[in-house]
């Protein structure tokens, strides 16, 4: 028995490119991580859903098409009206540094680009854990 | 282990998650699944003193079969069927712990994507968290807690390999074991005493080639099955079956939904089966006798260790067994330990 | 002594001299300096030795097994002047935002000396969503060009005359409809279906299997596919009916053997499909077109197109039994390694391309892509595009590489290399077949629904990211040499502004206040009915299009009728 890491890893939007969210999956269930894996194409109430249900302690989100402009703080704005403010959001992807300020403003504690280490990913986590 | 707080306050946090899962709030319950998870019996205790007498109410279903063999999508279907009655159904998927990492990948949910806005349904992902035996306690809890919460129905889906099988069934009303075509040529059933554990097996992809041949085997596995005396002794667990139910053989294709509501009916007299043939209540009682068993089991070993631990003669006695001497063995050393247990001087 | 018997006495002497030179001469050195690495190897997990010999590849029969250019088994070129008589198209990949914007960067392309069109739709049409669906909510014109309605289509090739130009469009389940969008726009411009060129992707299998842009199951999504070609081999004889793609199979992560095998054994699987249907193979295998990924390893994607020729060429004769050489000939489009490019020093990038670029011009490619350096941060700016193409130009008609045909060939290394990825090819069509009691295309898509490819290919990208957390591969820049002062700053990023969606929204809803509602429901309808059969549907589909019915209305009916997929989740 005992506190184990638990994250969402989802991919909102249409973009189908996965290798990204299954590798950091696979990695940080390698690190000791109990990782939920949502699957491709997830609006944001599909997600906000599964965060209600599944109460991790992370949220990450993978994302290369470009629509995480719109649907990044679509997300952060349902967390909002849920309530739900001890989750910690990360984002992955093709994100260029202008957006990257925007998204931290709406909530999301870290963007993690192309050519991140997974180990980089996970003491991100371990030392920034809300609750 | 949860960071220790002071006990009337995290009561009260419980107390205040308690509340609002009796309100409907699908955030509370939630975490008091997570509660339960990460606290272990000592948070399950404080939890179920509570919201006991609201549970007893929910319909379990059990879903097993190997990976690969689409119990997940066929879950998502049974759930469906039930949704579309407007009944509110939850669902336990869970998936092993890595013996190596202590992580998981649950990758459940995204097979239920159809349903996933329906506020009727509440899927929890587990991880078994390395616990032999397949079913943690915590998912025992979870089942409570979803029954308090209102669910008309839980199912509660695992990978099935051995000893879990055997769990689910120890918590399920109703065990519906997936047998696909084409995986492994021989049924290894027998041997891991699948079919004292089944009430209705599923042959799905049944568009596969084999289908026919699996429901065959089955069938024949049956027939033999019925002439070995039931409420036999399986792996030291007193299995509870009653000679009136043959269990079923069904082929589906989850994936297409064909054959789903034919399942559906088997599931439903099956149930009806249990109620009126008693073997539900023979069930149910069998069920928490183990289950108090668990528990007791659970609070006397960390009594123990910390009886032993905390007492300065357990020193004397280690020392005796590094003696090397005859009658120093450990297990020699234990049986005094023991009888002066019984004799209330080791304290 | 006959020629056979003096080579084999020559092999047993290089032989020899080889065992020599590695106990003497090689051990002493490694003494002093030892080799760089405990295993040297490929991205396929292919061990290389230090040196190549003719014994390497004693067994290699120049006629059989490389023969001429143009000539079975293709092993050296597919045509037989290659590059000496034209280069390869230089075919940009392009689209962003709306029709018009993406109408504007075709003509700068054009005006730079690019010679083919390809067009990258956005994520809403690949999926059949209408922009205005919730699903397309932040995709719209952001990874490509928004087309809804014919409407969109005539905007997009507006002033491109389409009898001088090949178009390629990267479209897969809703391949069918864009085709006939084309046909549309070609119609109206006076050109008829028969001088059309160009190619549609259309490759399912490579979908489910990688890419993930599929709707239907695999079962309707073939039958589509297989109406295309049908249609195509009959009215529009020139284009090529798929791009059977491993590009995007190595993208999501798969070694280059399992990228050539898996596109090779769905082409194999296409025409399984093609003569199932009762269609002529040589009636249709020669308009099936591949399309393959330029990666980091040199050596090994030279060695892959020339193998993937040899295999193609030996399983259409041999197999298939093809009597018309150009069903026998693999023609290959290629785009380098998307996943290559790192967001660290972006202009590192350019020489990636070039190498990759290089490696497919000696490989013999009949069409490249090359990437833009400022892909891993956004997409690609005008500017990047320019020098994506320069690059291009420059290996063209400055390095000389193209003025004799199959340089390498010869090379024992490029040879054996070639060898070894063909027979590691081989090995797993004998898996598919296994899978599919004996069928390619059967083993397809059983491989598909039990994810076997998945695993697979998630499988090699976790190992690959593994090596690279423990520095076994290198990427400049990222995990060494690292840099930590001012790069060069890259040219302005191109942004999509969220605006587009609201202008694409309020353009389709105009086009459908406009159009003869009650033909296009009539259409739609008779879509509805045929999917329920077995007619083919493309002449009704072009009916519905010049009904300026939208990409999203049509896959809606499919999706009523042939319903939606949804895979496992494999890592």
């Amino acid at each position: 028995m005992g506190k184990n890491i638990r994250c969402i890893v989802a991919k909102p939007g249409l973009d189908g490119h996965d290798r990204g969210a299954k590798v950091i999956s696979r990695g940080l269930r390698d690190a000791g991580l109990e990782i939920i894996y949502t699957g491709l194409h997830q609006t944001p109430d599909d997600i906000v859903e599964s965060v209600v249900q599944e109460d991790p302690d992370v949220l990450l989100l993978s994302i290369l098409s470009g629509a995480h402009t719109v649907l990044f703080p679509e997300i952060m704005k349902k967390f909002k009206e849920e309530g739900i403010d001890d989750v910690l959001v990360l984002g992955g992807g093709i994100i260029p540094d202008e957006d990257i300020v925007k998204m931290k403003e709406v909530g999301i504690s870290e963007i993690f680009g192309p050519g991140t280490k997974i180990q980089e990913i996970v003491d991100y986590i371990k030392g920034h854990l809300k609750r | 282990m949860e960071p220790l707080k002071k006990s009337s306050e995290a009561e009260f946090e419980l107390q205040n998650l308690i509340e609002r899962m009796r309100k409907g709030d699908r955030r509370a319950v939630a975490r008091l699944i997570t509660k339960v998870e990460n606290g272990g019996p000592e948070v399950s205790k404080k939890i179920l003193k509570e919201i006991y007498p609201e549970t007893g109410k929910s319909f379990i279903i059990g879903i097993t079969g190997a990976p690969g063999s689409g119990k997940s999508t066929l879950t998502n279907q049974v759930a469906s069927e039930y949704l579309k009655k407007g009944l509110k159904v939850g669902i336990i998927a869970v998936d092993p712990t890595s013996p190596f990492s202590g992580g998981a990948l649950l990758g459940d949910r995204i097979r239920m994507k159809s349903n996933f806005t329906n506020k009727n349904l509440f899927i929890r992902s587990m991880a078994n968290r390395g616990k032999l035996g397949g079913l943690a306690m915590a998912t025992k809890e979870a089942i409570h807690i979803l029954d308090a919460y209102g669910s008309d129905l839980i199912i509660v889906e695992t990978v099935g390999v051995g000893q879990s099988e055997i769990d689910i069934f120890k918590s399920a009303h109703t065990t519906l074991v997936i047998m696909p075509p084409g995986m492994g040529d021989e049924i290894q059933a027998i041997k891991a005493g699948i079919t004292e554990i089944t009430d209705i097996f599923v042959v799905n992809k049944m568009d596969r080639d084999g289908a026919d041949k699996r429901v065959n085997e089955l069938e024949t596995m049956l027939d033999i099955g019925e002439n070995i005396v039931v409420d036999q002794i399986n792996h030291n667990v007193r299995i509870v079956k009653s000679k009136k139910w043959r269990p079923p053989v069904i082929k589906t294709n989850a994936l297409s939904g064909e054959n789903v509501p034919e399942l559906i009916k088997l599931i439903e007299s099956h149930r009806e089966f249990s109620k009126t043939s008693g073997l539900k209540k023979k069930r149910l009682a069998y069920r928490y006798k183990h289950y108090v068993v668990d528990i007791i089991k659970y609070f006397q070993n960390k009594d123990i260790e910390h009886l032993i631990f905390s007492n300065p003669k357990i020193n004397d006695f280690v020392d005796q067994i590094l003696s090397y001497k005859t009658g120093s063995d450990p297990y020699s050393i234990s049986e005094i330990i023991l009888e002066l247990f019984s004799k209330r001087y080791f304290s | 002594m006959t020629s056979t018997e003096k080579n084999r006495e020559n092999f047993e002497i290089i032989k020899k001299e080889k065992e020599r030179w590695t106990d003497e001469i090689v051990k002493k050195s490694l003494e002093k300096v030892p080799e760089r690495k405990r295993v040297f190897k490929n991205l396929s997990n292919i061990k290389i030795n230090s040196l190549y010999t003719p014994e390497d590849i004693k067994d290699l029969n120049y006629i059989k097994d490389l023969g001429f250019p143009g000539e079975y088994p293709y092993t050296r070129a597919a045509q037989p002047t290659s590059y000496r008589a034209r280069f390869w198209t230089m075919r940009q990949f392009a689209g962003l935002g709306n029709a018009k914007e993406t109408n504007k960067r075709f003509k700068y392309l054009i005006a730079n000396g690019q010679t083919g069109l390809s067009v990258a739709f956005h994520l809403p049409t690949i999926y059949g969503y209408e922009s205005s669906s919730p699903m397309s909510a932040g995709e719209v014109g952001k990874e490509g060009v928004a087309i809804d309605s014919l409407a969109d289509m005539e905007q997009l090739f507006d002033g491109i005359d389409l009898s001088k130009i090949s178009t390629s469009m990267t479209i897969n389940a809703p391949a069918s409809i864009l085709l006939c969008m084309y046909l549309a726009v070609g119609e109206k411009q006076g050109v008829p279906m028969n001088k059309l060129t160009g190619t549609i992707q259309n490759d399912i299998l490579k979908e489910y299997q990688a890419q993930k842009s599929y709707i239907f199951p695999p079962e309707p999504s073939m039958r589509l596919i297989v109406d295309t070609i049908e249609f195509c081999t009959k009215n529009v004889p020139k284009w090529n009916t798929i791009s059977i793609s491993g590009y995007h199979i190595r993208e999501a992560g798969s070694t280059a053997v399992q990228e050539l095998a898996f596109t090779l054994a769905n082409g194999l699987a296409y025409v399984e499909a093609g003569i199932e249907r009762g269609l002529n193979i040589d009636d249709f295998a020669p308009r099936l077109s591949h399309f393959f990924n330029a990666h980091n390893n040199f050596f090994e994607e030279i060695a892959k197109y020339r193998a993937a020729r040899r295999i193609w060429a030996k399983h259409l004769r041999e197999d298939y039994g093809a009597k018309d050489p150009k069903s026998w000939r693999l023609r290959f489009h290629t785009q380098t390694a998307g996943v290559s490019l790192t967001a660290k020093e972006p202009y590192n990038n350019i020489i990636r391309v070039t190498l990759q670029a290089l490696a497919a011009v000696l490989g013999g490619t009949q069409s490249l892509h090359s990437n833009s350096f400022d892909e891993a941060l956004a997409l690609p700016s005008e500017d990047a595009v320019r020098i994506a193409l320069r690059t291009q130009q420059i290996i063209a008609e400055e390095s000389g590489v193209a003025d004799v045909i199959d340089p390498l060939g010869g090379s024992y290394y490029v040879e054996a290399l070639t060898n070894k990825m063909e027979e590691e090819c081989e090995n797993y069509f004998t898996k598919i077949k296994e899978m599919g009691k004996g069928s390619i295309l059967k083993g397809s898509i059983i491989g598909v629904k039990n994810n076997f490819y998945q695993r697979e290919i998630a499988n090699a990208s976790y190992q690959f990211q593994r090596e690279l957390e423990a520095k076994e591969q290198i990427q400049v820049g990222v995990n060494k040499y690292k840099f930590e002062g001012k790069t060069i700053e890259p040219p302005e990023l191109i942004k999509i502004s969220d605006e587009v969606s609201n202008e694409q929204i309020e353009s389709l809803n105009n086009v459908k206040a406009q159009r003869d509602e009650a033909l296009a429901q009539k259409s739609l309808e008779k879509i509805k009915e045929i999917a329920q059969g077995t007619e083919n549907l493309i002449p009704y589909i072009l009916t519905a299009v010049k009904a300026y019915c939208s990409v999203g209305e049509i896959i809606d009916v499919f999706r009523k009728v042939f319903e939606v997929y949804r895979e496992e989740s494999i890592f």
